[in-house]
């Protein structure tokens, strides 16, 4: 509202306000006849001057009144209302100016009604203006809407304002949006040399939204020879570019599911690799992080109201610790009694990630909880036309970008690196030259559920969460471990990045579901080739 | 088979095949009845015991822990219960000779794969033939390639998740979420009449008989033998000139059948089938009947699989939020504290009662049940 009060219209106020036309468009206004009074609102709405389009407005609300004084019909606004004695008075002003006309009985007015087709014929003018407000406004995000609002309204009127915008906007993607909304307009109503401009213009800017506009003129008979040709390589090469955003995307969505299946392998992956033991328990970890992301934004909402967005930097090692302290007492308590039994290790895990999930149910009940995204990674970072990436995803890939360096550095950079390389190797003579196994075994543990932690606190950004959250995981990070094999974080990581884009590139074509078939089918013929993962560690013993 | 033993399963076989089912005609009143929804419910532990024998079979002496038997369970359930329903005919609720979800989903005609199923002979062979052609293709591509350990175990998992996700799906024209339900008649009986429900029972019971002496028989074979080598070391089985592929793909493909073979008689005794039968969840629930029950005996995955329903169907009816945390907690038991199962530790309080009264006796032998597993870093 306020906005489209202070809106600038400079040049538009082509009729005067006493002029002949507007004092009939009010008089029509005031009859019974309703195409005269549609009439009358084009008329009023078509001078873009900001007074009378104020009047739309108060038309539309149903707050403007005409009353007959000496013989003339007046058209008033109304504003407040109120009760003097046994009648309703109101305050009203006149329709122009607004200047205040006193207060008077409400039966002495006659309401001008504003049925459904009249408020059809004045949104659009109302919606006009407060498009040109917002190219005005300081969020580039809202100058770029309304930009696209103007290319798909592509009304020829609107061309000059948009261009008039053009001149001083600097944001580069709100400026592409203006030119696309020029281009868009001319091609609707310029003449032939503009239309086959313009069309070639939509090309350059790859512009999606004008593919139906192109393919219309392509059809259009009627039109000039030059622009239909224009049209038509515009279309090529906009789709041209769709097919490069498309593969941009998938690529991009890969990457996102790889690092989630990376920061959930990497910890199940060197585990395994140290201890021989597959942890069921991992996705009930990752779950863990999430919940414990969810207290933490409860505790902040709490006590911190006003600094809530921080809370997921306070939640990432509060995830971490969380779930490092539930691994550490899991191996210590339980799975460290039957070291050497991997299969047994497999069910009493999987038992503790039943317990697990089930606490969580009757804790935090078994809907899922609501942890919303901080300000700073919602909404995206647009890389090229028709294509924006969310802050979120790019933010789980950083993230897990971070850990495998933290991993790398633990494991070939720290003496405790060492000791757990060392033991995985050759846990007896390990323990022979004086590397206590167990503290290592322990420490490992702990840190790779507490990587499962922070994986859930990521997941929190991007999907729901509930009790069930890690067994939605939990599959795809084993076929992720198995597939790149033990011992060697690079067959990891190569295994999470090939099962991840696979996924994602096979899912368009065979749907989700027959595109896990597909990639557990592919994951059994890949293991026919190299029975013990990508990098198998090689030794002289037979049972690798 | 040892003379105490033969005697011990004569036994249970006339009480499982003739006693229940003769108490269940009792008028109501007698001490002695059965009531028809009991012996239902063991109609269909039964079927459950059937499937763990294979399990057992598999793990307890081969040593490979399948966590996808519900898939093999739900492919012998599913092709009976395709037969079933085009049984229904035209009594369905839509008066259609489809099955109802197909009029649902504006199936027209009847898919190819069904047709078959519309003769009885060819239900039984599928029942047997289709888990195990599935079986030995799948086991044949896991184990020529020496999958083993956690690593199949692994990849079992993930074939009962793709099975869910699978028969879930409603195009597959195999009643999606619902799966297949409401049969009337089994093979021109109707199913509601306690005398074909008494018939199923007695049908189920004689499978668990024979199934048992099948697998006794298998174990007490040279390739049972082999087996049980196979579990202790692999290697050393390889090395001596043996196939462990060949007999492992052997019992993976007859656990396979027993499975589609308890699918097969649970699907009309419980009157559905659902590919929530089939998932991952279901598929390692049957583990723990194993586990609880006593691996490596036979007989303990029997009890396994009754003790473990019989208190899932109390718990989950008194007690429903208990019931994961029971589930969880028996796997951990069955792990750390019960190695070989109630049967091992029921075996180890007799003999201790036995030195208690000054009677001799054999200990129970040492490393038949527990899989002795080698050291990790023996690799």
């Amino acid at each position: 509202m306020v906005a489209w009060l202070a809106a600038g219209a400079a040049g538009h106020a082509a009729l005067p306000p006493a002029s002949p036309e507007i004092a009939g468009a009010l008089t029509d206004l005031t009859g019974e006849d309703a195409d005269k009074r549609e009439a009358a609102v084009t008329v009023l709405g078509k001078t873009r001057d900001p007074r009378w389009l104020q009047f739309l407005h108060a038309l539309r609300e149903g707050s403007v009144y005409a009353r007959t004084r000496a013989g003339k019909t007046e058209v008033v606004v109304g504003g407040a209302k109120a009760t003097r004695g046994d009648q309703d008075v109101i305050d009203i002003a006149s329709a122009y100016d607004r200047g205040p006309l006193g207060t008077v009985p409400l039966a002495e007015l006659k309401e001008v009604p504003a049925d459904r087709r009249l408020r059809l014929v004045i949104k659009p003018y109302l919606d006009a203006d407060e498009t040109r407000t917002q190219l005005a406004d300081p969020d580039p995000a809202v100058r770029r809407g309304a930009a696209v609002k103007l290319g798909n309204q592509a009304e020829a009127g609107a061309a000059p304002v948009v261009e008039a915008a053009l001149e001083r906007e600097a944001d580069r993607w709100v400026r592409h949006a203006l030119r696309e909304a020029l281009a868009l307009i001319r091609l609707a109503n310029g003449n032939p040399a503009q239309r086959a401009d313009a069309a070639r213009t939509l090309g350059e800017l790859h512009s999606e939204s004008a593919r139906p506009a192109l393919e219309r003129l392509v059809a259009d008979t009627g039109a000039s020879p030059a622009a239909r040709e224009a049209a038509g390589q515009a279309i090529r090469r906009i789709d041209r570019w769709g097919l490069l955003t498309r593969t941009v995307e998938t690529l991009f969505q890969g990457a996102s599911l790889a690092s989630i299946l990376l920061l959930m392998a990497l910890g199940l992956a060197v585990v395994f690799g140290l201890m021989g033991v597959i942890n069921m328990a991992h996705g009930e970890l990752m779950a863990l992080g999430a919940y414990a992301t969810f207290v933490v934004q409860n505790w902040f909402r709490a006590a911190w109201p006003e600094r809530v967005d921080l809370y997921f930097v306070v939640a990432l090692p509060v995830a971490f610790l969380v779930a490092a302290a539930v691994g550490l007492v899991l191996e210590r308590g339980v799975i460290r009694l039957l070291y050497g039994r991997p299969l047994e290790t497999l069910l009493l895990t999987w038992g503790a990630s039943l317990i697990i999930q089930q606490g969580l149910r009757l804790w935090f009940g078994a809907a899922n909880v609501d942890v919303s995204a901080p300000r700073w990674l919602s909404g995206g970072v647009p890389v090229m036309v028709g294509l924006t990436l969310p802050y979120n995803r790019v933010f789980i890939i950083g993230l897990a970008t971070v850990s495998v360096g933290a991993m790398y550095w633990l494991l070939f950079r720290t003496s405790a690196g060492l000791r757990i390389r060392a033991v995985t190797q050759n846990r007896a003579m390990s323990s022979c030259l004086g590397v206590r196994a167990g503290l290592v075994d322990a420490t490992t543990f702990a840190f790779g559920a507490g990587l499962a932690g922070l994986a859930g606190c990521a997941l929190t950004q991007i999907g729901n969460v509930g009790p069930s959250l890690g067994q939605n995981y939990i599959v795809d990070s084993f076929m992720v471990v198995v597939t790149g094999g033990v011992g060697k974080l690079a067959g990891t990581i190569l295994a999470a990045a090939g099962l991840g884009g696979l996924t994602k590139g096979i899912e368009p074509a065979l749907g989700a579901v027959f595109g896990k078939v597909a990639i557990l089918v592919a994951v059994i013929l890949f293991l026919q080739r190299r029975p013990a993962g990508l990098f198998a560690t090689r030794g002289r013993n037979a049972e690798a | 088979m040892p003379r105490r033993e033969a005697l011990a399963v004569g036994l249970a076989a006339v009480l499982l095949v003739v006693v229940l089912p003769v108490c269940n005609t009792l008028p109501a009143g007698s001490p002695l009845a059965l009531s028809n929804f009991t012996l239902n419910l063991f109609g269909k532990f039964l079927t459950y015991a059937i499937l763990a024998l294979g399990l057992d079979l598999l793990w307890g002496y081969a040593g490979v822990l399948s966590l996808g038997h519900g898939v093999f369970f739900g492919l012998g359930a599913y092709a009976m219960g395709m037969h079933l329903m085009l049984e229904i005919g035209a009594k369905s609720v839509y008066q259609s000779s489809l099955p109802d979800f197909m009029v649902w989903n504006q199936v027209t005609a009847l898919p190819l794969f069904w047709k078959p199923f519309q003769s009885s002979a060819f239900t039984l062979a599928a029942v047997v033939l289709v888990p195990a052609l599935f079986g030995l293709a799948f086991g044949y591509l896991a184990f020529r390639s020496r999958i083993r350990g956690v690593y199949f175990s692994i990849i079992t998992q993930a074939l009962a998740l793709s099975a869910w996700l699978v028969f879930n799906r409603n195009e597959m024209n195999l009643g999606g979420t619902n799966g297949l339900a409401d049969f009337k008649t089994i093979f021109g009986f109707p199913l509601n009449r306690p005398g074909t429900q008494r018939a199923l029972y007695v049908v189920t019971a004689l499978a668990l008989v024979a199934a048992y002496l099948v697998c006794r028989w298998i174990t007490l074979t040279r390739a049972g033998k082999v087996l049980v080598a196979i579990r202790d070391s692999e290697t050393r089985v390889l090395f001596s000139g043996y196939s462990p592929a060949a007999y492992k793909l052997f019992v993976f493909v007859v656990s396979a059948v027993l499975a589609g073979v308890a699918g097969a008689l649970y699907a009309p005794q419980v009157g559905i089938i659902t590919p929530a039968k089939i998932g991952v969840l279901p598929s390692i629930e049957m583990v723990v009947w194993v586990a609880a029950g006593g691996r490596g005996t036979l007989y303990g995955a029997i009890v396994g699989a009754f003790g473990v329903n019989w208190i899932q169907s109390w718990l989950t009816t008194s007690y429903p939020d208990l019931w994961l945390l029971f589930l969880g907690g028996l796997f951990m038991g069955a792990v750390l504290f019960f190695p070989d199962g109630i049967v091992g530790a029921l075996g180890r309080l007799a003999a201790r009662a036995r030195r208690l009264v000054g009677q001799p006796t054999a200990e129970p032998k040492q490393g038949t049940a527990i899989d002795h597993c080698a050291p990790m870093n023996s690799k």
